[in-house]
């Protein structure tokens, strides 16, 4: 069998697999732990989220795109759960009223997953954050 | 092909290297505007679209009229474009790029541009301008590598490579015809609420587009041993000047409908673009030097003994461009914000940012119009050794 | 068997679109769609209901009150409006504009001085045929079939301002910075912060909403709350017996630029 600019070739091979291997490298090896879910007291009292624990682990994103829809799009602002409970749809006055606690309870697990690019929080408020510390980000001052 | 793009004196790679370096200023202040916003345009909430959306809807122009090659060449034989139906073909690529980065450096929310697709509105002539400059940018890109690819084997281009081409008439038409459209259906802004710009788009677009490709012309056989033929430039010339002579006569159409019939809303942003509204005239100086340059290109066009003078025919050619450029770029998109739908004139200027971004698109259009002439010109090199 | 690498790739691409086609695909690609859930989703009980809103402004009313701006204090701040301190980047939702401005196809030099120069209060006029609708290439703006509200979804606009274009009456503003930022002075462009309503990002443009999270609520609109003068009456054009339709029959009332088709859902007596 004859390769031909085998040089070149191998060089290539070589250099894409150094760079399709980086994460690895980077990692150097370790793997980082998985967060552990910390609820507000006010979560644990409820027991519950809108849907069970399972679900709601799941298809969050998919729930709270539905419940964006449902709200801005189709004015439906009243959710009557599986659990024939009801809720109003808002992320900002009632998923946010129990976790108050964005920062452990939203994105600590993000960020291990590896999506932290979410925009909720660009016009969303955030009851944890003060004003002055989201003001302060701006590039423009 | 492409590796012929690769090959080059010094001379290319320093043309090469300085559009890299303006692509790379263009592109910091991008990152400004992604961080700060388009606060530092010149853009507001009167004017609310500026120096892009008015190189966008110039440039839609200049891809649609390679369609004035394309067409005698293939529908009626005329055989002396056959060497640079390429070069309009390529044109076109680098046109509708600058057009697709033009409209992406001005949206608010550049990521989530593909909500055009996930979200499909028929009723918005947005969605179709996305679909026919894009339809575009295919057909013309697929079109040019064919029929260059096959002249570079000394054989006829592939069959379906015909109804493409074709199809690309019509389709030509279609995106300077749907971006007119654009504008042409708002209501209160009286400017551009006018039922020839589609037409007036078309001519204007037959007039820059190929005195544009002229210009190009000349430079290739310069720097090139390529000859893209004296006659197919003067036919270009020929096109250029009816094309614009019927520009200027669409314009003349649109002040006698206004100052005849004399209603204000209609008159108010051409009082403002040529003489001035209210005490604001920033623009007055930019339009009447587009009267001038029109006037002196088409004066150097119509006269045989001049346009025949290749060095008088490029200072037409640049007069036409760069006037085309004012009367349709710059003064139709400002022009129709002004006065806003209060009546009252706030003005309109680009900032420093605002510039360099549209250099760095600018470049980037060149710098894919130098890679696919490269390799047509070396194709062309080629084949004539 | 002559079964060459140009067969095998269009056999594979058929196959591909083929595959792509099917249920199973359909289902891993958009998860929870073809799933039954037996959650349901409906508007709130004691809810404000219309079949088309719109609003008077009775300018009898409101002009005499000079400097007065209850109306559009009360709805930049419910609505987290921000304040940027120039004409340029300027976020409007409710605010006043001389009568001249507002209805420039009626100016005329004679025209009761009274009126010429004094401010109306403008808002969107919640077109029954909107323009911006008709162009916004994303339904990120969009008029709710239920109400006629013509509302924005933020969370779909990519910002291209087609909108502002189209929109005859100056109502739409864009984010051309972020609002959540601070002026030179380091003083915040929002000043107070309604918790209970959403910020917006830059790049996005934004409106008078009728107030839809409100009349979710049962409540009235907050211009039309905060009014102590009862300058804004708002209630449903479809309904006969509604006071808006009320007052329509008794006064002589004038909209904004009708003549370009929008029909308006914001009325003015003069």
């Amino acid at each position: 069998m004859m390769l031909y600019d085998a040089g070149k070739i191998i060089a290539g091979l070589v250099i894409f697999a150094a760079f399709f291997t980086v994460p690895f490298w980077y990692g150097g090896g370790k793997t980082s732990e998985m967060p552990k879910l910390e609820l507000t007291a006010q979560a644990r009292q409820a027991g519950q989220c809108v849907e069970p624990k399972e679900r709601m682990r799941q298809d969050h994103m998919q729930l709270l795109d539905d419940w964006r829809d449902a709200a801005v799009r189709d004015g439906n602002r009243t959710y009557t759960s599986s659990t024939g409970k009801s809720y109003t749809v808002s992320l900002q006055n009632t998923c946010m009223d129990c976790h108050s606690n964005k920062d452990k309870f939203c994105d600590r697990c993000h960020g291990y997953m590896g999506v932290s690019q979410l925009y909720c929080w660009d016009c969303h408020l955030d009851p944890t954050e003060e004003k002055t510390v989201w003001a302060s980000t701006d590039g423009n001052s | 092909m492409l590796e012929k793009a690769l090959r080059g004196n010094r001379g290319y790679w320093m043309w090469i290297a300085l559009l890299m370096g303006i692509i790379g200023v263009g592109f910091l202040f991008y990152l400004q505007q992604l961080r700060d916003g388009l606060t530092i345009t010149g853009m507001g909430r009167d004017v609310s679209w500026g120096f892009y959306v008015a190189q966008f809807t110039y440039l839609v122009g200049v891809a649609a009229s390679a369609v004035m090659l394309v067409m005698p060449y293939y529908l009626h034989d005329y055989k002396k474009f056959g060497k640079i139906v390429i070069l309009g073909e390529f044109l076109a690529v680098s046109a509708v790029s600058m057009c697709v980065l033009f409209i992406f450096v001005d949206l608010g929310q550049p990521f989530r541009v593909m909500n055009v697709v996930l979200h499909p509105t028929l009723n918005s002539v947005m969605f179709w301008d996305m679909i026919v400059l894009s339809g575009y940018f295919v057909l013309n890109i697929i079109i040019g590598w064919a029929t260059l690819g096959a002249e570079r084997k000394g054989v006829q281009p592939a069959d379906w490579v015909k109804p493409l081409i074709y199809l690309s008439i019509p389709w030509a038409v279609s995106i300077h015809t749907v971006t007119a459209f654009l504008y042409a259906g708002l209501p209160g802004r009286h400017l551009w609420l006018t039922a020839i710009l589609a037409a007036r788009f078309l001519a204007s677009a037959f007039a820059s587009g190929p005195a544009l490709l002229i210009i190009l012309c000349l430079i290739v056989r310069r720097v090139t041993r390529f000859d893209p033929g004296k006659e197919a430039i003067q036919t270009l010339a020929k096109i250029v000047t009816y094309a614009m002579i019927t520009n200027v006569f669409f314009l003349l159409l649109e002040f006698f409908t206004a100052f005849y019939s004399g209603i204000p809303g209609h008159k108010h942003s051409l009082q403002y673009l040529f003489f001035g509204l209210d005490g604001y005239g920033k623009l007055v100086p930019f339009m009447w030097t587009f009267v001038f340059l029109a006037a002196v290109g088409i004066a150097l066009l119509l006269v045989p003994k001049w346009r025949r003078q290749e060095n008088l025919l490029a200072v037409a050619a640049v007069a036409v461009v760069v006037s085309t450029w004012i009367d349709k770029g710059m003064g139709l998109v400002v022009g129709g914000f002004i006065p806003n739908p209060f009546e009252q004139v706030v003005e309109y200027g680009p900032t420093g940012p605002e510039l360099s971004i549209t250099l760095g698109v600018w470049a980037i259009g060149f710098l894919i119009l130098t890679i696919l002439y490269k390799v047509a010109v070396g194709v062309k090199e080629e084949t004539a050794a | 068997m002559g079964f060459d690498r140009r067969e095998f790739i269009k056999i594979a691409g058929i196959s591909a679109l083929a595959g792509l086609g099917s249920r199973a695909a359909f289902e891993l690609l958009q998860p929870g769609e073809l799933e039954a859930t037996s959650a349901s989703y409906a508007a709130n009980q004691g809810a404000l209901n219309a079949k088309r809103w719109a609003m008077v402004i009775d300018m009898q009313k409101c002009l005499p009150q000079e400097g007065c701006k209850d109306c559009m204090h009360r709805c930049h701040r419910l609505h987290n409006v921000p304040d940027f301190g120039n004409a340029k980047d300027e976020i409007k939702w409710i605010w006043k504009e001389a009568f001249a401005h507002a209805f420039p196809e009626q100016e005329s030099e004679y025209l009761a001085e009274r009126l010429h120069h004094e401010p109306f209060v403008v808002l969107c006029n919640h077109c029954a045929n909107p323009p911006c609708v008709r162009v916004c290439p994303t339904k990120a703006t969009f008029k709710r079939k239920q109400d006629g509200i013509v509302t924005m979804d933020m969370h779909r606009c990519i910002g291209c301002r087609f909108c502002m274009a189209a929109c005859p009456y100056g109502s739409r503003s864009f984010n051309w910075r972020d609002p959540r930022g601070r002026n030179a002075q380091g003083e915040p462009f929002l000043e107070e912060i309604n918790r209970e309503y959403p910020t917006r990002n830059k790049g996005v443009v934004e409106k008078c909403n009728f107030c839809v999270e409100r009349l979710a609520q049962g409540k009235n609109p907050a211009c039309v709350e905060a009014c102590r003068h009862g300058a804004l009456v708002f209630g449903d054009l479809a309904d006969d017996h509604s006071e808006v339709r009320e007052i329509l029959r008794e006064h002589y009332t004038i909209r904004r630029k009708p003549e370009l088709g929008t029909d308006p859902s914001v009325f003015y007596i003069v």
